[in-house]
């Protein structure tokens, strides 16, 4: 009997999750949040189904009830949290509050799966980042001068880099955390949001014979920190997202072809000046050569997808766990393994139509300075996307990014969840002014 | 996607902007998603029939009862019995014969049982079964897979090489079909288990390694079909060759010897190759072009990835522009650094044989279901052509001449059917009187079906050891 319930809820999870898919993109053709209401509500019972029906499939598989308590106390505070942003936002945007908990419940199931201690350590993380997160909105109606404090925004992050470069130890020759009481501070996390808002300030407040300059040279000092901290995928990241930036703020497209242009110099150096770019390149072209090396972990994440196929191995009947860092960088491959490639896929598609809806809240604006923040985290949020499930599926070299909101980690959730709630702040400042005005 | 056109009014420039790196991004995760549909509907079966994802498949297992594997001829190579408490054992009926061809599913995976895992554990019964099966929990029964191994070819191939170490593959010139594989000393896959231990610390005469594929030897003279087809492409009309051998070849400081010290006279190109003389040899290889040849090892597959269903090594040879005189010449007669599998020489025999056309190598020819309905079946695919018809049919003759006036004579005189190949004793150690035997070619000489190709570590000369091998097979090949 429990072959033939793992088997019909495995094609079940599909469906739901395709319905809840679907109905993120049906949101683009209605423009008024009111007519959108029948979608949440059935994203809502989507997400809820999918949520309840995972956690049956682990506890009778298991037979562990803490599960079940887990399940409990978890769909409770993601329904408190879907009513909270109801009643105490009610300009906030439905889809971003339903996706994200969508992303966090399909990343507490897996999580369960895979390590229950990290799903529960999670779940805190979670928890306080979402009280902290729930007043941001608030926040960014109240103060409205962040802009001009880019220059301390950006000593900040420069300073927060610095101090990792040369506090931390490293780890797999990367140097990317601070420990601090115990709690591990991933500096790169919390700067890519910090960063954001410095650039979004000084392409629009200072000198406008600086701008430009000013900008490109603190953004410079933040990628070869990371790059001389041997963070591959944050320096990807920080430069793409300042030459989107440098590009809507002037409107030149040369800015954006130099800066594409720069990119790619930038990786042939990098590939002729560090072993582990180099390293992560052969890994990319020829993984079953380098199996007991480089390719180890792209092999098995590549073992996981091919052997889940379309439809999956059904929740708890892969072996997830043979991939290194499943939790954290390869979660992606862990979810297409047990639920299949055609969930991943629907899972992407929700990823990227939290993408749209972020560039969708940047075309409201009027005003540059918030045109640029929402730009700005929407290419951070999606290019971080890209980066991870290209990364993990073999169709770009590995840079060891987290899936935001899903994959383990206390810095990914928790910047994850402001830089969500930024959004949502942003929006809804965008929105009551519409209304008023 | 965006909303009311009002959203995106005019004084709002940036959008535009705005909305291209949205479609920018939009499209690269189209490709994204498009790589992911094709990786897992193309790519991804190819790959997990890897033994390093034998976790999974020992996953599966406990789900599924590894299905059957068959010979082309539908006898049972590989079979998982289950006792009275469920207890499954799986059983190899030849016993060693198949042991690398087949391979074992236990301490990772080999052969067949590694390149069709995935398929022995898929049930494709029918559905009503299936269902059946998990409601009164009974385990599904995995997929067949008919091999195209040919049991009596094997059985010939496997006694005729006796307690010898050594190889011999079959391939059928005109499908890719691997007909027969063995590789020597083999063990008892029905005993992997127990003896495990023993056949990974036996490091001196490594029984777990498929020679067939994965051993790299010296070609010796059989690399001389190489060196010949270089010199007919620089030398379209070869009747104008004439050597004079006194049992050695001496240029620039370079010495070559005869294999014996043989003095074998005056010497056309033909005869120059039928007898495997190493001093006009020499002399040839001293007139190539090293850049060409180096172009023509490398269409022949050297240095290059093989069409081969199972793992292997690649074969190497150091020939271009910087190669030195004394690599040169010592490349040309198959000594120096250049190494090649048995499967590779095979390969190349069959291309020759198949006027130059070398089809894919493959093992497996369908699958069917617990119930014999057909799965899935395996066409027959060109590889591609490694070099052209006219070429190939001269090489035919010089090797139709080594069984008639050369160092095939043991081929001579055979019923059925008329062979030709090529022999070689490859020096491997700085005794010079101790050499690998090869044999490689084909038969019938008109038109080809089979190429075998043997090669006898230590085995002396390849006329005397491994040609009377391949004459076994052919025989059997032919006479039944």
């Amino acid at each position: 009997m429990a072959a033939i319930f793992l088997t019909v809820s495995k094609y079940i999870l599909i469906v739901l999750m395709a319905v809840y898919t679907f109905q993120c993109f049906s949101v683009f053709k209605y423009s008024d949040e009111k007519e959108r209401d029948g979608i949440y509500i059935r994203q809502d019972a989507a997400m809820s189904l999918i949520y309840l029906l995972s956690f049956l499939i682990l506890y009778v598989q298991t037979g562990d009830t803490l599960l079940l308590k887990f399940y409990a106390l978890t769909q409770l505070i993601l329904w408190a949290l879907i009513l909270l942003y109801r009643f105490m936002y009610p300009e906030a945007s439905k889809l971003l509050v339903n996706n994200m908990c969508l992303l966090m419940s399909i990343g507490f199931v897996i999580l369960s799966r895979l390590n229950f201690s990290k799903a529960k350590k999670q779940f805190i993380v979670a928890m306080v980042s979402i009280a902290m997160a729930v007043v941001i909105p608030y926040i960014f109606k109240k103060f409205k001068r962040l802009r001009r404090f880019y220059l301390f925004l950006a000593g900040a992050g420069i300073a927060a880099l610095l101090t990792v470069l040369l506090f931390s130890s490293s780890v797999n020759g990367s140097k990317l955390s601070l420990t601090i009481g115990g709690m591990s501070f991933q500096a790169s996390e919390f700067v890519k949001i910090i960063f954001v808002f410095a650039m979004a300030g000084m392409l629009t407040c200072m000198d406008e014979k600086y701008r430009i300059p000013a900008s490109a040279a603190t953004a410079a000092v933040h990628v070869l920190l990371l790059v001389a901290s041997k963070d591959l995928g944050g320096a990807v990241i920080f430069f793409m997202v300042y030459v989107i930036m440098l590009f809507i703020a002037t409107g030149k497209l040369s800015y954006f072809i130099a800066g594409l242009a720069g990119a790619a110099v930038s990786s042939v150096l990098g590939y002729m000046l560090f072993s582990h770019v180099r390293v992560r390149v052969t890994a990319f072209r020829d993984p079953l050569a380098n199996i007991d090396g480089s390719g180890y972990q792209i092999v098995q994440s590549l073992f996981a997808i091919g052997t889940g196929g379309f439809a999956g191995m059904g929740l708890t009947q892969g072996a997830p766990n043979k991939i290194p860092v499943v939790e954290a960088d390869f979660i992606f491959a862990a979810i297409c393994e047990e639920f299949g490639t055609l969930f991943g896929i629907c899972l992407l598609l929700v990823c990227i139509s939290c993408f749209i809806m972020f560039m969708n809240i940047a075309m409201r604006f009027k005003d540059m300075f918030y045109k640029l923040v929402a730009v700005g985290l929407a290419v951070t949020y999606g290019f971080q996307v890209f980066l991870t499930v290209g990364g993990v599926t073999k169709f770009i070299p590995l840079t060891g990014v987290t899936l935001p909101l899903v994959s383990y980690g206390s810095n990914s959730i928790m910047v994850s969840l402001i830089m969500f709630s930024v959004i949502q702040g942003l929006y809804i400042s965008v929105r009551s002014a519409n209304r008023t005005g | 996607m965006f909303g009311r056109k009002s959203d995106v009014s005019d004084n709002n420039k940036a959008n535009k902007e705005i909305m291209a790196v949205t479609y920018i991004f939009v499209g690269i995760f189209i490709l994204l998603i498009s790589y992911i549909f094709y990786f897992t509907a193309f790519r991804s079966e190819s790959f997990i029939n890897n033994p390093y994802n034998n976790k999974r498949a020992q996953l599966l297992s406990e789900k599924i009862v590894r299905g059957t594997v068959y010979s082309r001829n539908g006898e049972i190579l590989a079979r998982t019995d289950s006792d009275e408490n469920g207890n499954e054992k799986r059983v190899y009926p030849y016993g060693p014969v198949f042991a690398h061809a087949v391979g074992f599913f236990s301490q990772g995976s080999t052969g067949v049982e590694s390149i069709a895992s995935f398929k022995l554990l898929t049930s494709n019964d029918s559905l009503k079964t299936r269902v059946v099966n998990d409601l009164t929990g009974v385990k599904n029964k995995g997929d067949c897979v008919v091999t195209t191994l040919d049991t009596s070819l094997q059985s010939v191939a496997w006694s005729s090489l006796g307690d010898r170490k050594g190889a011999v593959v079959v391939i059928n010139v005109k499908t890719g079909e691997i007909l027969a594989l063995v590789s020597k000393p083999d063990f008892d896959p029905n005993r992997i288990d127990e003896i495990w231990d023993a056949v990974n610390e036996d490091t001196e005469s490594s029984p777990l390694l498929n020679r067939v594929t994965q051993g790299l030897y010296p070609p010796g003279s059989t690399f001389k079909i190489m060196t010949a087809l270089e010199f007919i492409k620089e030398n379209p009309d070869t009747s104008g060759y004439a050597f004079d051998c006194h049992g050695s070849f001496l240029s620039n400081g370079v010495k070559i010897s005869c294999y014996h010290g043989t003095n074998h006279g005056e010497l056309d190109f033909d005869s120059s190759f039928a007898r495997s003389c190493n001093s006009s040899f020499a002399n040839i290889s001293s007139t190539l072009d090293k850049e060409k040849f180096g172009r023509t090892c490398t269409k022949l597959l050297f240095n290059s990835e093989l069409p081969c269903p199972y793992n292997y090594k690649s074969s190497y040879v150091d020939m271009n522009s910087d190669t030195g005189f004394a690599e040169l010449i010592q490349a040309g007669i198959g000594q120096g650094r250049t190494q090649i599998t048995p499967m590779h020489m095979a390969m190349i025999t069959s291309a020759i044989a198949n006027n130059g056309m070398l089809m894919k190598p493959i093992v497996i020819s369908s699958v069917k279901n617990i119930r014999g309905a057909s799965v899935r079946t395996y066409s027959f695919e060109e590889y591609g052509r490694l070099l052209n018809p006219d070429e190939s049919e001269k090489l035919r003759e010089l090797m139709r001449q080594v069984v008639l006036a050369g160092t095939g004579s043991r081929l001579q005189g055979t019923m059925g059917y008329e062979a030709a190949g090529k022999t070689g004793s490859a020096e491997y150690s700085v005794d010079k009187t101790k050499s690998h035997a090869w044999f490689t070619g084909f038969a019938p000489y008109d038109d080809p079906e089979i190429a075998v190709t043997v090669i006898v570590e230590g085995g002396g000369s390849g006329g005397e050891t491994a040609v009377p091998i391949a004459r076994m097979v052919f025989d059997e090949y032919f006479n039944d």
